[in-house]
């Protein structure tokens, strides 16, 4: 029997998700000897011409990692899901955004103003900037259009499951590839990950208070969190309460808070929220001048509440009128 | 964006011990007030989730009032502390969003300031007023789609 076809594509990425790939260690050998890996830009060279001619479903998975940006990125996911079977979005950016997402946060022109203009690192006299259509030497030359937003893969595609983490961590991947090989998956739509919070696996568990005494917050470039204490416990804010388990715990143990990577858990709406309710809600404040400081102690809680998870959000980006962002 | 024929839309969230027994009062009490708030029960201000906030924000609400008694009248001790130590931070967080602070207010309103609500009610939709319409899920389409 011929052995079933995967894909892995990229799109709005850092190359980290397929390091992930790679950190399958011993057991991307089982995974060879099980499947063929049909596409898998980073490691081999196969166009686009070539999986236009694949018919549909010979393909059985496709692992698509990172946010969708570009117009090139949406014709390709959407080649994709027409041609293989199941899609997984692999990773925190295809998943809720990722780090790409943060570009929710501002516009495409303010980018494009940094990148090419502002920037003191830029040297760029004559003001280009890249064009979709442009002549060199007789040339015709086509570059991707740069979208105005920031999307999730299921923003842009239909997705049967998703692979959460910064990156996914190798024991997820193979327990999900393992599923698919032998199909045993979950009903579709499913993150295959632990639902509970990062909070009941987490090592500090024990330290982390009831109420919090948090008058203003700290920040870990400024401070040293005590490496075993709760890190709500000593004021650093931790996605831990909303955020799905499943990591291994990876910041905690390097003594970082819980940036929420994982993503909500399935009962909360929408991560950010959640976690400024279970936060503020204990703080130690009871005037609304201390309150105040408690609330401004928290320098960009959109980046922070949101680092890893804009685009999947309720609110989904900064609102700016058009003509500001013509 | 400043328009005299716009009707703002506001949902107001009101803890049923103080609030919402104030503006039962403003009514029962003949006190007139613009018919532009929409009331909704709430056991406490302390109840109201800050994705209570958003989600009428993002549904079509304009302004989003969220009112309990005062410090130290909670009826469950201290649900409008968190309330009150909440609000500041969603406001902060709106801000980022591009969304005005001033479309949210948190105020204490006992079951006797009957006119205090009314004062408060008028006062809101004329501020509202002049902010202009909210109108969240145009505006985010027009900025989703890929153009
Ligand atoms: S808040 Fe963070 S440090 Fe504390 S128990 Fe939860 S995950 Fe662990
Ligand atoms: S601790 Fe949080 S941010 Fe770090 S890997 Fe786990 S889920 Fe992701």
């Amino acid at each position: 029997m011929a052995k079933p076809k995967v894909a892995f594509y990229w799109c709005a990425s850092c190359g980290g998700c397929e390091e992930t790939v790679v950190d399958l260690a011993e057991d991307i050998l089982k995974v060879v000897a099980a499947v063929d890996i049909a596409l898998w830009p980073v490691a081999i060279d196969i166009k686009l011409k070539d999986v236009q001619a694949w018919k549909p479903g010979d393909v059985a998975v496709a692992f698509i990692n990172g946010a969708v940006r570009l117009s090139e990125q949406e014709e390709w996911v959407k080649l994709l899901r027409e041609k293989c079977s199941l899609i997984v979005a692999f990773g925190s950016c295809a998943h809720i955004g990722g780090i790409p997402g943060l570009a929710n946060a501002t516009t495409k022109e303010q980018i494009f103003a940094n990148k090419y203009h502002l920037s003191p690192t830029i040297n760029n006299p004559n003001g280009t900037v890249p064009q979709e259509h442009s002549k060199v030497d007789n040339y015709d030359l086509e570059l991707p259009f740069f979208w105005k937003d920031v999307k999730t893969l299921d923003q842009v595609i239909d997705v049967d499951y998703y692979l959460p983490g910064c990156p996914p961590p190798p024991n997820l991947v193979a327990e999900a590839v393992n599923a698919i090989l032998e199909g045993k998956l979950p009903p579709k739509g499913s993150v295959l990950a632990p639902e509970k919070a990062l909070c009941e696996s987490c090592p500090r568990n024990e330290t982390k208070p009831d109420d919090l005494t948090i008058a203003s917050f700290k920040r870990v470039s400024t401070s040293t969190p005590d490496p075993e204490k709760c890190f709500l416990a000593e004021g650093y804010l931790c996605m831990g309460p909303a955020t799905r388990s499943g990591c291994g715990e990876r910041c905690i143990n390097g003594n970082m808070p819980c940036r929420g990577c994982f993503g909500p858990t399935p009962d909360a709406l929408d991560a950010g929220l959640k976690l400024l309710s279970a936060i503020a809600s204990r703080g130690k404040a009871d005037t609304t001048e201390s309150s105040q400081v408690l609330a401004d102690s928290l320098a960009d809680p959109l980046g922070t509440l949101y680092r890893f998870s804009l685009p999947a959000s309720l609110l989904r980006r900064r609102l700016v009128d058009l003509h500001e962002n013509s | 964006m400043a328009n005299e024929s716009f009707e703002p839309k506001i949902v107001g969230f009101l803890c049923r011990w103080c609030s919402y027994t104030g503006a039962d009062l403003a009514g029962t009490s003949r006190i007139q007030y613009p018919p532009n708030l929409a009331a909704i029960r709430v056991m406490c201000s302390g109840r109201v989730d800050p994705t209570f906030v958003v989600k009428a924000l993002r549904d079509g609400a304009d302004g989003v009032l969220i009112a309990g008694c005062h410090p130290g009248d909670c009826h469950y001790a201290e649900g409008n502390y968190k309330a009150m130590r909440r609000f500041p931070m969603l406001l902060n967080l709106l801000d980022q969003f591009g969304i005005e602070r001033e479309r949210v207010r948190l105020e204490w309103i006992s079951a006797s300031e009957g006119d205090l609500f009314a004062q408060l009610v008028k006062q809101f939709t004329e501020q509202l007023r002049k902010l202009g319409p909210l109108n969240w899920q145009e505006r985010i389409e027009a900025l989703c789609t890929n153009l």
